[in-house]
């Protein structure tokens, strides 16, 4: 096949158009959707309203609720040891804090438990890959932070739960957006790059769905940026981490509390029973679910396992019936198909252009309305580009980017993507990039208060796996906000639980009639999670899998 | 990622592979993969070389040979197209020793990075740092900035790491370079880059309760009211 600057001769005429459209469009401003009309897209258009694809959880707290049907496989299946092979006698790690998890909301909790008073010898980190093998460090676009004087957490909050459909739970978002400018303070006191403009101001940008320019940035590896700043300030603490040792079930006690977890050793196949006061659990999301079969901008770790324990345990969870679909995954190449393009293209001015070059929407609607306009433009319509391998997409202008804001800023700001596409050959300064919604966040989870008490005692939750902070959609920059706000309230809440905190005998009871529930359901087909790490080895392969006696 | 796969692309995938070496062994893998995929396409189930797969997180550095060819190439595994005559391993981990320091303590100056770093004096400016770099980080300059107390232009330069750990396996002077560019970083975040006066402000208003009353109002309204108030809000 033959390619001139990475793209196919085909998709060099659709090309052809945007180039001859730009300077056209460089003030156009596509009209914004009103709510009839974000109502009307969603609904036609968007996973989250395609009941064929969800269905009615069976058992537990949540009973009925509807959710996507990968959700309710996990939520479905049987654990993956047996609770009479576990010997709770032999206590490996006995702690005031547990941690699982260990990417930022994981880590700002653990950091925060120490800063409030628990020794470092009292916290102990359970992450199931690298420190920080996580969605944190791929969050690129930015941090929503109401600092600026023409900006307040009161509208912060309005846009926070306006993107969400009003389904937030109030307490909890206004949390997050009155915590935000302590959390920036702590980033800056820690030495964490944000950008500043010529004036020493932050550089702020807008994002999906913001009524301010409120966006703050590190170049685009923000994400990255903010976690090896508090990963080295956790090393420096010298807290203790276990890498490579998920968490693969909770303990309880007698009372319902839960009292720690059991850990399992990837490498060396060995678990490790730890008694904790308190546990937080952060373990972020579900991407690689793969849910509705879409690809993923998520890292390879994402499997919901946080949520399936808590549930097991008796948690109550919510909003799990949204599923946030980022709505400029890459659709070309083949290679990164699915990974993120971040909001701050468009925040940075790039367009949503069909095959024709005009605008097909208004390139900052919320999350899930963007995503939708993008979907109807591919399924609805024939002003879609097709990929060699089918895949259909839509234009992402980013040479307009240096037509409004100079030359160069691309490589400046967009540093990140800017690499990633001339890997495969592609300029993005001088053509435009294809792209298509991408599975990216799990807008639900386990439910919390404001100082992130689950609904049972013991446990608390920060970061993706939980829910309620941002009602059925989020906005971006809310997600890279959530997990220092409720990882830092989360350290802070387990330093005072840990005093008053009253642990019965270790058990796993929880789990055993979790099995006899399962088996009282019925199920047709026997799964078992959490899932630990998705499978991706070939179909030839997986039928030759076979396991050996020991 | 494989359940997005069309009948197109498996069909070119049959009529296109190459043969690849993994840890010596011969194997034929479509020609359109990445390494990390090749490698999962012939049986790997990755518990270490694996993290974000999009080329931020610096799990899967990627150490290869071509046929035919003397020199040693690496790469990021989620980020490189396979190649036909690749003879490639992954670096399981990258020991290398990161000092413990207090950043409230420390000024921002070359003894900063002398005193946990001594062994940046020794550097022999041979760039091979630089040129194993897979993100294309002037390695070397960052280093010899730190070690002149440029400490805004080390930070700058070694922004786009993602400690993967490469310069300093190949580092013949034994810099952990990866360990160096976080402390110049985090000493030109804090001493540096100044930090805006209205958001210690900001902070204060907060703290002081000016907000309450704001908030007490929001929640107090219907949806439908708060549907309302958010239409007309202003836009910036």
């Amino acid at each position: 096949m033959k390619l001139i600057g990475g793209y196919t001769e085909e998709m060099r005429k659709s090309i052809d158009n945007v180039n001859k459209t730009r300077s056209k469009r460089l003030n156009e401003v596509f009209p914004h959707m009103t709510m009839e009309e974000r109502d009307k897209v969603l609904k036609e258009n968007h996973p989250d309203y395609k009941q064929e694809v969800k269905r009615a959880i069976q058992h537990g707290k949540n009973k009925g609720d509807i959710v996507p049907d990968e959700v309710a496989d996990v939520l479905e299946s049987y654990p993956i040891i047996n609770p009479d092979d576990i010997d709770l006698s032999k206590i490996d790690y006995d702690v005031g804090v547990l941690v699982i998890g260990a990417g930022g909301a994981g880590t700002a909790a653990a950091i925060w438990a120490n800063y409030s008073g628990v020794p470092v010898d009292d916290i102990l980190v359970s992450s199931k890959l690298r420190h920080g093998d996580a969605n944190t460090v791929m969050a690129q676009g930015g941090i929503q932070i109401a600092d600026r004087p023409e900006d307040s957490p009161l509208i912060h909050y309005l846009d926070a739960v306006g993107g969400g459909h009003f389904d937030n739970i109030p307490e909890l978002a206004k949390a997050l957006v009155s915590d935000a400018p302590a959390v920036l303070k702590w980033h800056k006191d820690l030495g964490t790059m944000y950008d500043l403009d010529e004036n020493g101001n932050f550089m702020v940008l807008s994002g999906g769905g913001t009524s301010r320019l409120r966006m703050h940035s590190a170049k685009d590896y923000t994400g990255l940026e903010i976690f090896r700043v508090i990963r080295d300030e956790f090393r420096n603490l010298e807290i203790p981490m276990l890498e490579f040792t998920p968490a693969i079930e909770l303990l309880t006690d007698e009372t319902g509390r839960v009292t720690g977890a059991v850990l399992y050793h990837l490498e060396t196949k060995q678990y490790f029973v730890v008694r904790a006061k308190t546990t937080i659990m952060a373990t972020g999301g579900f991407g690689r679910l793969h849910v509705a079969g879409f690809p993923t901008t998520n890292h390879y770790g994402a499997t919901m396992d946080g949520v399936l324990m808590a549930y097991r345990a008796n948690a109550t969870l919510r909003n799990l019936e949204s599923t946030q679909f980022h709505p400029t995954g890459a659709a070309y190449p083949e290679q990164i198909v699915g990974l993120l393009i971040t909001e701050k293209v468009r925040g940075l001015g790039a367009q949503v252009l069909g095959r024709d070059g005009e605008q097909v929407c208004y390139p900052l609607e919320p999350r899930d309305v963007e995503a939708s306009a993008i979907i109807r433009t591919c399924t609805s319509t024939d002003n879609y580009i097709e990929s060699p391998t089918g895949m259909r997409g839509v234009w992402l202008d980013s040479p307009l980017i240096e037509e409004l804001r100079g030359k160069g800023t691309i490589k400046k700001n967009l540093a990140a993507m800017d690499r990633m596409f001339q890997r495969f050959s592609i300029d993005m300064t001088v053509d435009p990039i294809l792209i298509y919604p991408t599975l990216h966040y799990q807008n639900g989870g386990v439910l919390h208060d404001e100082w992130c008490h689950s609904s049972i005692p013991g446990l608390l939750i920060a970061g993706e796996v939980s829910g309620g902070v941002h009602g059925k959609n989020r906005l971006m920059g809310n997600s890279l906000l959530e997990i220092n706000v409720f990882g830092r309230r989360a350290g802070i809440e387990a330093a005072k639980e840990i005093k008053k905190a009253k642990v019965g005998n270790l058990s796993l009871d929880h789990v055993r009639k979790n099995i006899s529930t399962l088996d009282s359901l019925g199920l047709k087909k026997k799964r078992y999670a959490p899932m630990l790490l998705p499978e991706y080895r070939s179909d030839i392969v997986r039928h030759r899998l076979v396991q050996l006696y020991e | 990622m494989s359940k997005t796969k069309t009948v197109t692309e498996k069909k070119k995938e049959e009529n296109f592979k190459v043969k690849i070496y993994i840890m010596g062994q011969a194997y034929e893998v479509p020609a359109t993969l990445t390494i990390m995929k090749a490698m999962e396409f012939v049986g790997y189930k990755f518990t270490r070389g694996s993290g974000c797969r999009a080329g931020f997180c610096g799990a899967c550095s990627t150490v290869y040979r071509k046929e035919g060819d003397f020199r040693i190439y690496t790469a990021l595994a989620c980020q490189t197209m396979v190649e036909g005559g690749m003879v490639l391993t992954q670096l399981p981990f990258v020991p290398a020793d990161k000092p413990e320091y207090d950043i409230n303590n420390l000024v921002p100056s070359a003894n900063a990075v002398l005193r946990y770093f001594p062994e940046v004096a020794r550097c022999l400016s041979c760039n091979a740092c630089s040129k194993v770099c897979p993100q294309d980080i002037k390695v070397m300059d960052y280093i010899q900035h730190s070690l002149q107390g440029q400490i805004e232009r080390a930070a700058e330069g070694s922004f786009d790491c993602v400690s993967c750990g490469l310069c300093a396996i190949r580092c013949p002077a034994e810099i952990p370079q990866y360990h160096v560019a976080q402390l110049v970083r985090r000493l030109h975040g804090k001493y540096l880059m100044k930090t805006p006066a209205y958001l210690g402000e900001r902070i204060k208003e907060i703290e002081d309760g000016k907000y309450e009353d704001g908030f007490k109002e929001l929640f107090s309204l219907s949806k439908d009211e708060l549907e309302e108030r958010y239409k007309n809000r202003d836009k910036e």
